[in-house]
């Protein structure tokens, strides 16, 4: 059996967004920026797509979207822009979590470079951050704090409308990276009191390749690429118009059936929790309730976690894993590191991000592939012999949630 | 081009001479669970040889890959071949490993190598020269 669970790396192209993809590809294939008929009839198409867009989120005006090459570079713009903005009237201090994403984490080490200082919040053990230590982490000298919508590791959801408020009360810039929420969980940038926040469309069945960045009018941006005068001269380069509208139609797809797709999802989630607390010493990582709906985050003592992937892969189910031979690094998930989950369980976690496409059939072959792939790399290994005769100490409980 | 060789996903997907020998000559284990890797080598020795070689792993692919190819290429050989195995010619004969899965073939070496001083320790013969002060790589 095939099952792809891997939806927080990638979804699968919708049939609305490939369908306008190549309607765009065939019949609109101007360039926006041309004031003949060819050039103003895909114009046209570009506005919807901002309209539409604009209408998910609810942001005042359609203005305030731009479009990007992807979710990193939304959040590269959205913390350049604060910094660099802010930084002539003495403001050069950030805030963020230890948990963001590296498009986020990165740049925040860049700004540091350059002068910057920046604040790292670590979450509570549930993934959650305490809004309070947030409060305070501000500063006179703050420009900005960006804490991202709902984690793409471990599918904690953060407190938004309450950091939103206190960022609003205290005249703080708040940027979310919603990559992971976007389409999946509701977003009302104000109701939320968002200033600045990124979207990234393959993650909503849309294409590869294109980002959204929503900043509320008023707030001075900095070009991350200069050129034309693209996107309200915010971000040169000709732009991508089929890809986008495939994007906005994906969002729009996403937005109007979110509530019976999260039920849908949260389900199949919870099916899949409930199928693997009975494996000893091993744990759900994350807050099993304030959750994305599709994210399931399991940590296994005593074996690790490519192996166990790359085992599923061989069974036809693809997922991911938090350990260090799966990143680039020689260092299991600094999301999970920095929730305060043990090393050595963070060499051994599986991540499943589902979707609508799943069915409870996939999630019981995965919940029996998972018991025997398990099983049979904790018979090879001399770790977990050593757990069990007592020569080494177990670092999670026997039981999750017991 | 994929991640693995083709002859790396066999040794994953069928790992030989997997589990423990009792009454093992030598046993050598390496690594630690923050690194996220540890093999154990068990080794029975006769006549000089490698009579039987088992091994325990706790890692990645390419560490089961590599603990496997490792107890394939010395079994049946003689102490002193089996002194001369280092970590390229495990990598070799897996056809290539990524450069940050290099260590894992480290880690097999110095597995045999840690059971060998076992061996020696425990019979009491003089160790080679090459064992002598032998520490494992850090991983």
């Amino acid at each position: 059996m095939k099952v792809y669970a891997d939806n927080a790396a990638t979804t699968y192209l919708s049939k609305t967004a490939r369908d306008r993809l190549i309607q765009c590809l065939d019949e609109f294939n101007g360039n926006p920026n041309s004031l003949h008929s060819d050039g103003q009839r895909t114009q046209e198409v570009l506005d919807e797509a901002r309209e539409i867009v604009a209408k998910c989120i609810n942001a005042a005006k359609p203005n305030e979207v731009y479009f990007t090459g992807g979710g990193s570079e939304s959040d590269n713009q959205a913390l350049l822009s604060a910094a660099r903005g802010l930084a002539p009237k003495g403001k050069k201090h950030l805030i963020t979590l230890n948990i963001e994403h590296h498009a986020i984490l990165h740049t925040m080490k860049k700004l540091e470079k350059e002068g910057f200082e920046v604040t790292y919040i670590a979450p509570q053990a549930n993934g959650i951050v305490d809004v309070k230590d947030i409060e305070n982490a501000i500063r006179e000298d703050t420009a900005l704090v960006s804490v991202m919508f709902a984690n793409n590791e471990m599918g904690a959801i953060q407190p938004i409308p309450e950091i939103g408020a206190l960022c609003k009360s205290k005249g703080v810039l708040f940027h979310t990276d919603a990559v992971q929420a976007a389409a999946h969980l509701p977003i009302d940038v104000q109701a939320m009191n968002i200033d600045m926040l990124s979207m990234s469309g393959h993650k909503f069945h849309g294409p590869k390749g294109v980002g959204i960045f929503y900043a509320r009018n008023g707030i001075r941006l900095v070009n991350v690429i200069e050129g034309g005068a693209q996107e309200r001269g915010k971000r040169a380069g000709t732009v991508n118009v089929p890809g986008i509208s495939a994007t906005a139609y994906a969002l729009r797809e996403g937005t109007e059936n979110m509530e019976a797709n999260m039920t849908k999802v949260r389900t199949l989630r919870d099916r899949l929790i409930e199928g693997l607390k009975d494996i000893p010493y091993s744990q759900l990582n994350g807050d099993p309730v304030k959750r994305l709906p599709g994210n399931v985050n399991w940590s296994f003592e005593g074996v690790e976690g490519e192996s166990l992937l790359l085992h599923l892969d061989m069974y036809g189910i693809e997922c991911s894993s938090g350990s260090a031979c799966t990143s680039e690094s020689l260092d299991p998930s600094h999301v999970l590191l920095g929730m305060g989950v043990p090393v050595e369980a963070a060499h051994g976690s599986l991540r499943f991000s589902l979707d609508i496409e799943n069915t409870e059939e996939q999630i019981d072959y995965i919940i029996e592939k998972v018991h025997e792939v398990v099983a049979f790399y904790r018979n090879l290994s001399p770790y977990w012999e050593e757990l069990l005769t007592g020569k080494r100490e177990h670092c999670i409980p026997e039981y999750w949630n017991a | 081009m994929s991640l693995y060789s083709d002859k790396v996903m066999d040794h994953f997907e069928h790992p030989r001479n997997v589990g423990v020998i009792e009454d093992a000559d030598g046993v050598g284990e390496v690594g630690n669970p923050l690194c996220g890797d540890i093999m154990k080598m068990y080794l029975k020795i006769e006549d000089d040889r490698i009579a039987d070689v088992k091994f325990k792993t706790f890692g990645c692919g390419s560490a089961i890959a590599t603990s496997s190819m490792a107890t394939e290429l010395i079994k049946g050989k003689t102490l002193d071949e089996a002194l001369d195995l280092t970590n390229k010619a495990v990598v070799e004969a897996l056809d290539g490993l990524p450069a940050r899965k290099i260590h894992c073939s480290v880690l097999a070496e110095d597995a045999i190598k840690a059971a060998l001083v076992d061996y020696y320790t425990r019979s009491g013969r003089e160790m080679p020269e090459s064992l002598v002060g032998f520490e494992p790589h850090e991983d």
